[in-house]
C-alpha cells in the first residue's frame, strides 16, 4: 500500500497494525447467521461489507467491535475505536460539547470545539442534543467518531434513514473525513453507490449461513 | 390562570386548616383536638428549651442514614437485577418475599438480634426500604438503551464514566420516583423504631406524650418533622429535579 502522504495524523508504526477478524461461526440460538469470515484491515484503509438486510452485516461489525462475544474465532483490533451508528446515539443529557469529551476524555476542549467546528456546529458548544435538529446531531455523532483520530473507524449503515440531499451531505462530509484523519474504516451498507464512493475496497456478503465474497472497486474515479 | 395553578396548593392548605378548626370548635374540648393557633405556646416552649431541635436532629440524622444506604444498595441491586435476567431469577423470590414482609417484623428482629442501638434501628428501616427501591431501579434498568451502551463500550470509556453520563441519567426519572417515595416512607418507619426501642427522636417524643395523652405535644412534633421533610422537597430534592431535568425543558 502507498504511504500515509495525506494531511491529518498517520498513526505510528502503520505497517504492522492490521485489523484482522476471523470468524469461524456465529449462531443465534439453533440459526447459523455467519459462517467463516475472514479478512484484513490495513491502517488508513476503508472496507465497505456490503449486502442486504438482515444477512450478518452489522453482526460482524458488532464482533469486530467487541460488543458481540458470543462466536467462534478471533478478532485483532485497537483499542482506539469509534462507531457511528444507524442512529446518531448521543447522550440527550449532556452538551453537544460534553458529547465529545466523554467519549474522548484526552481529547481537550479546545480540540473538541475544533471537531465540532469541522461538522458546522461551531457555538453550538452548549446545546443539549434535543436542541438540533436531526441533521446536526448526526454531524456531531460523526464529530465524536473522527474526534481524536480514533485508529479503528466503524460505520453501521449511517445514511440508510436519510433522504437523498441529506444522505449527500453526510456522504460528502464523511468521505473528507475520512481522507483527513485516515482511519481503517469498515463501512457497513447496503447501497451499492456508498460503498462504491466511500471503499478502496469492497466485501460482498451472502449465502445463508452468510459468507464472503471479495470484489475490487476502482476508487475515486 | 397561571396565577390560579400556583394559589391552588396554598388554598387546598387554607382548607384543610379550616376543616382542622372546624372540627376542634365541634369537639370543643382541647385535650382531644386543640385549636391550630394553641399549638404555637408548647412549639415555642419545645423549641426555647431545645428539646424539639435535639429530637428532630436525632430523627432527622437517622433518617438520612437510612435514606443513604437503602437508595444505594436498592439502585446497586436493581440495576444488576434488571441488566441480568440470570440474576433476577434468583433474586426476585426474596425481593417478594421482603416486600411482602411487615415493617414491624423487621424491626422487633433486628431489636431481638442486634439489639436496642442505633445500628438495629437503621438497619431496620434500611432493610424495609431496599425492595421498594430495588423493584423501582430494575424497570429503569430493563428499559436502558442498548445503543449507548454499546457507544459506550466501543468508546472505551470507564465503568465510573458510564455509570455517570450513560446508565444514571437514564435511571433518574426512577431515582427520583424511589427516592420520593422513599424519603416519606423512611421517615414513617423510622417514627416506629423510635417509638419501640430509642430514647430520643419524634417517635420517642410522642411516644411518651401519647403516654401523657398530650395531643397538643404529639401534634406539634409530627407538624415540626413534616416541616422539615417539606424543606427537604423544596429545597433540595425539587432543585435537584429541576437541574437533572434541564435538558429535557432546554
Amino acid at each position: 500500500m502507498a504511504g500515509p502522504a495525506t494531511l491529518g495524523t498517520p498513526h505510528p508504526a502503520v505497517e504492522n497494525r492490521v485489523i484482522r477478524v476471523d470468524i469461524t461461526s456465529k449462531y443465534f440460538g439453533e440459526q447459523q447467521v455467519l459462517g467463516p469470515v475472514r479478512f484484513d484491515i490495513r491502517p488508513g484503509e476503508t472496507v465497505a461489507l456490503l449486502g442486504p438486510s438482515g444477512i450478518g452485516k452489522s453482526t460482524i461489525l458488532r464482533i469486530m467491535v467487541g460488543i458481540d462475544t458470543r462466536f467462534e474465532g478471533t478478532v485483532t483490533r485497537p483499542d482506539d475505536m469509534a462507531i457511528v451508528f444507524q442512529e446518531p446515539t448521543l447522550l440527550p443529557w449532556r452538551s453537544a460539547l460534553d458529547n465529545l469529551l466523554i467519549a474522548r476524555p484526552t481529547l481537550g476542549a479546545d480540540a473538541a470545539r475544533a471537531a465540532l467546528a469541522r461538522v458546522g456546529l461551531s457555538g453550538r458548544d452548549d446545546a443539549f442534543p434535543g436542541q438540533l435538529s436531526l441533521g446536526q446531531q448526526r454531524r456531531l455523532s460523526l464529530a465524536r467518531a473522527f474526534a481524536g483520530s480514533p485508529e479503528f473507524l466503524v460505520m453501521d449503515e449511517p445514511f440508510v434513514s436519510l433522504d437523498p440531499e441529506m444522505a449527500e451531505q453526510m456522504l460528502a462530509l464523511t468521505e473528507a473525513l475520512i481522507t483527513e484523519a485516515k482511519p481503517a474504516t469498515l463501512f457497513v451498507t447496503h447501497a451499492r453507490a456508498e460503498a462504491d464512493r466511500l471503499a478502496d475496497r469492497t466485501l460482498v456478503l451472502s449465502g445463508k449461513p452468510a459468507t464472503l465474497q471479495e470484489e475490487a472497486a476502482e476508487h475515486g474515479v | 390562570m397561571k396565577d390560579m395553578h400556583a394559589a391552588t396548593p396554598i388554598l387546598s392548605i387554607i382548607g384543610l386548616f379550616l376543616l382542622w378548626i372546624l372540627c376542634a370548635t365541634l369537639t370543643a374540648d382541647p385535650s382531644v383536638l386543640p385549636q391550630p393557633w394553641s399549638l404555637f405556646p408548647p412549639a415555642a416552649r419545645e423549641i426555647g428549651s431545645g428539646e424539639l431541635p435535639f429530637h428532630l436532629g436525632a430523627t432527622l440524622l437517622r433518617v438520612i442514614w437510612a435514606f443513604a444506604l437503602a437508595m444505594t444498595i436498592g439502585i446497586a441491586l436493581g440495576l444488576v437485577m434488571g441488566r441480568s435476567e440470570s440474576l433476577n431469577r434468583w433474586l426476585d423470590p426474596w425481593l417478594v418475599i421482603f416486600l411482602n414482609l411487615p415493617a414491624l417484623v423487621l424491626i422487633v428482629l433486628c431489636y431481638l438480634w442486634i439489639g436496642l442501638n442505633e445500628t438495629a434501628a437503621i438497619l431496620a428501616v434500611t432493610l424495609n426500604k431496599i425492595p421498594n427501591v430495588a423493584t423501582v431501579i430494575r424497570e429503569g434498568a430493563r428499559a436502558l438503551d442498548p445503543d449507548l451502551d454499546a457507544m459506550a463500550r466501543v468508546y472505551r470509556m470507564s465503568w465510573l464514566a458510564r455509570m455517570r453520563h450513560v446508565t444514571l441519567p437514564q435511571l433518574a426519572p426512577f431515582i427520583t420516583a424511589a427516592a420520593r417515595s422513599g424519603v416519606a416512607v423512611i421517615w414513617k418507619i423510622v417514627l416506629v423504631v423510635e417509638f419501640l426501642g430509642r430514647s430520643n427522636g419524634v417517635g420517642f417524643q410522642i411516644h411518651l406524650y401519647f403516654q401523657l395523652f398530650d395531643v397538643a405535644m404529639v401534634l406539634v412534633y409530627a407538624l415540626s418533622f413534616i416541616a422539615v421533610m417539606l424543606a427537604v422537597e423544596w429545597l433540595v430534592l425539587q432543585p435537584w429535579e429541576r437541574r437533572i431535568r434541564r435538558w429535557r425543558t432546554a
